[in-house]
């Protein structure tokens, strides 16, 4: 309960429109969590669906968690179906990526690969900044079920995983050289970043360090 | 579409009565308690009038112990501070407890970071009470404070405040604490509760927003928080603000007059909602105390879906609740009350509180019962979580 309290920031007037915007969704948001799509419509068409990659990310303990199943043709995404627990940010977010790895022709799988939290945030019309840490897991989810295809089809040399995914690139911090952090008992962004620097120079991607600090938080230490 | 309002414990719409009441003091009788006029003294004399009002009702001895604030935060942080700096050549040890308002906890943070003072975050139970063989065993030589709320904003659940107040008296510490949820609803006569300072505001109460009061029991050393022209007796400087204190008074002994009566209508509605989400939801737990918890609260956890968007979808019906997320935090961590009282992480991110008041009505609730377990339903479809209720009771 308590670490989380920063004293520090008191001595500066800070970011004083933070708060009173944080509750202002955008149209986008609001219609994609309101009439989410690509989801499954029955039970039967869930427990029917042939996929060629299931991915997942995230716990309920931590706030959120997705599932993301796609089918590929011709090294293209031809529909896909997810799940998501999570706040109105989370299930929009997920909602928004179906749409932009399935619409029109669908999206190659190697370009899928590549999406990033801030392509979807735009794509919902900009997020409440301290919201992002709500929309990093759908990628993750993706990028998850596109490996698991890449297993299923025998192209192993492609599967990509999450250990080297750059987070910082300035700082050039990975998600493994967090993970190092934590083990290591820094579980503060501020002592994350006195080991790595992540984040410094480089504060866009300062919400998905943090996310990554609870969970490997909760990974290594449980939830006291 | 109609609103449905069931977060008072928020804060809560002024009365009629009162809004009547304060609207005079705004531009007939403006005039500043402390000027030597005519126009001056009928103001101090409605300001003395609002104060005897206060004293009957918290069974107070003397009108000095009554201290105008502007909010509860601020008799807080005046209760914590004051106290600190008054003592700390006898101590510099403070305790509370895990469950604590913002107002307290931040406060107390403030101390040990900046001040170099000590501070115990007592445990609570399940129910979210502090045993009192807990605090006990907490108190040292050096204790100079104990602060324990008198119920909780988020469960409801009411300490056993006289039996606290007793040990701190034993051990001759000072005892506060913060009254604003249960100054609508519960006996707040500081003889028989036993305490030294407690906390009030009017937001809770259909009073206005904006004015609080500390009661400080003659004789217990305190510093004032904000210095000036020497209001209040000295212990808290600036003008006072006459038609926020008379609305305050007022409501204060309204809600007083009526406790018992409104109790009772509130918890056959409150029991009607319980009954009607334990019927209509499944895989839903009841948080708190069964039994010693606030008439007007209930406090939900919902298996499998997240607490905001559950609000969220709520709110979409003209339905204003809240939720103890992580979501609706400024953290990245569930409430901290639900985290305290050892719910596993994953209950505490699915939890909805409703707290129902004056205008609550049995059409209300059933509109609850309508809607929600439909919003459930489907967003259960969509979450790929599938607990069940004794996976998660047996983590406590």
């Amino acid at each position: 309960m308590s670490e989380t309290i920063k004293i520090e920031q008191s001595e500066t007037l800070g970011d004083v429109s933070a708060g009173s915007k944080a509750w202002f969704y955008t149209d986008i948001v609001k219609d994609h969590f309101f009439n989410p799509r690509n989801l499954f419509k029955t039970n039967e068409e869930a427990e029917g669906y042939q996929y060629d990659g299931m991915g997942m990310v995230g716990s309920p303990a931590c706030g959120d968690m997705m599932k993301i199943w796609i089918k590929v043709k011709d090294d293209r995404i031809q529909d896909c179906k997810w799940q998501t627990f999570g706040c109105a940010s989370a299930i929009a977010s997920t909602s928004m990526m179906s749409v932009m790895i399935s619409e029109n022709e669908g999206m190659k799988v190697e370009e899928a690969m590549k999406l990033k939290p801030m392509d979807i945030v735009k794509r919902l019309g900009d997020l409440p900044t301290r919201k992002f840490h709500c929309s990093v897991l759908g990628d993750k989810a993706l990028r998850a079920a596109i490996n698991d295809h890449y297993e299923k089809t025998g192209q192993k040399e492609k599967v990509e995983t999450e250990k080297v995914r750059m987070i910082d690139h300035i700082a050039k911090v990975t998600d493994h050289d967090i993970e190092e952090a934590v083990l290591e008992g820094a579980v503060t962004l501020e002592a994350v970043q006195k080991k790595t620097k992540v984040g410094i120079g480089n504060k866009s991607c300062i919400p998905e360090v943090e996310q990554l600090i609870r969970f490997y938080k909760e990974k290594f230490y449980g939830n006291d | 579409m109609e609103e449905i309002y069931l977060d008072h414990a928020a804060t809560t719409y002024v009365r009629e009565e009162v809004l009547q009441a304060m609207s005079r003091y705004y531009a007939e009788e403006f005039g500043n308690p402390g000027s030597f006029h005519t126009i001056g003294l009928r103001a101090k004399e409605a300001l003395a009038e609002a104060r005897q009002k206060i004293m009957k009702l918290l069974n107070a001895a003397k009108e000095q112990e009554i201290i105008f604030t502007g909010s509860g935060t601020e008799s807080i942080n005046m209760a914590i501070q004051g106290i600190a700096r008054a003592n700390k050549a006898k101590g510099k040890h403070i305790i509370t407890s895990k469950i604590e308002h913002e107002a307290v906890l931040e406060t107390c943070q403030y101390l040990e970071k900046q001040e170099g003072f000590e501070v115990t975050y007592l445990d609570v139970d399940k129910y979210g009470q502090v045993n009192p063989e807990t605090l006990k065993r907490a108190i040292r030589n050096d204790t100079i404070l104990i602060s324990i709320m008198y119920a909780n904003n988020e469960m409801g659940t009411i300490q056993k405040i006289q039996e606290l107040a007793e040990i701190a008296k034993q051990h001759k510490v000072y005892f506060h604490t913060d009254a604003c949820q249960a100054g609508g609803s519960l006996d707040i006569n500081v003889q028989n509760l036993g305490v030294d300072l407690l906390t009030l505001n009017g937001s809770k109460i259909y009073g206005p927003k904006g004015v609080g009061l500390l009661y400080v029991r003659q004789g217990v050393k305190i510093h004032p928080l904000i210095h000036g022209g020497g209001q209040e007796n000295r212990m808290r400087s600036g003008t006072e603000n006459v038609p926020s204190i008379i609305g305050f008074a007022m409501a204060l002994e309204l809600a007083q007059a009526e406790r018992e009566q409104e109790n009772e209508r509130l918890l056959k509605l409150r029991t009607k909602l319980i009954d009607g989400i334990k019927e209509k939801v499944p895989k839903i737990m009841l948080n708190g105390h069964p039994t010693e918890r606030l008439a007007n609260n209930a406090n939900i956890a919902i298996l499998d879906v997240e607490g905001e968007a559950m609000m969220l979808y709520l709110n979409e019906h003209g339905i204003c609740t809240s939720s103890g997320s992580a979501c609706t935090s400024l953290s990245l961590d569930p409430s901290h009350v639900i985290l305290a009282m050892g719910l596993p992480y994953e209950v505490a991110h699915g939890t909805l509180r409703f707290t129902l008041g004056k205008r609550t009505t049995e059409e209300h609730i059933n509109k609850l019962l309508e809607v929600l377990p439909g919003i459930v339903e489907s967003l259960r479809k969509i979450s790929p979580v599938n607990l069940t209720l004794e996976e998660v009771q047996c983590n406590e």
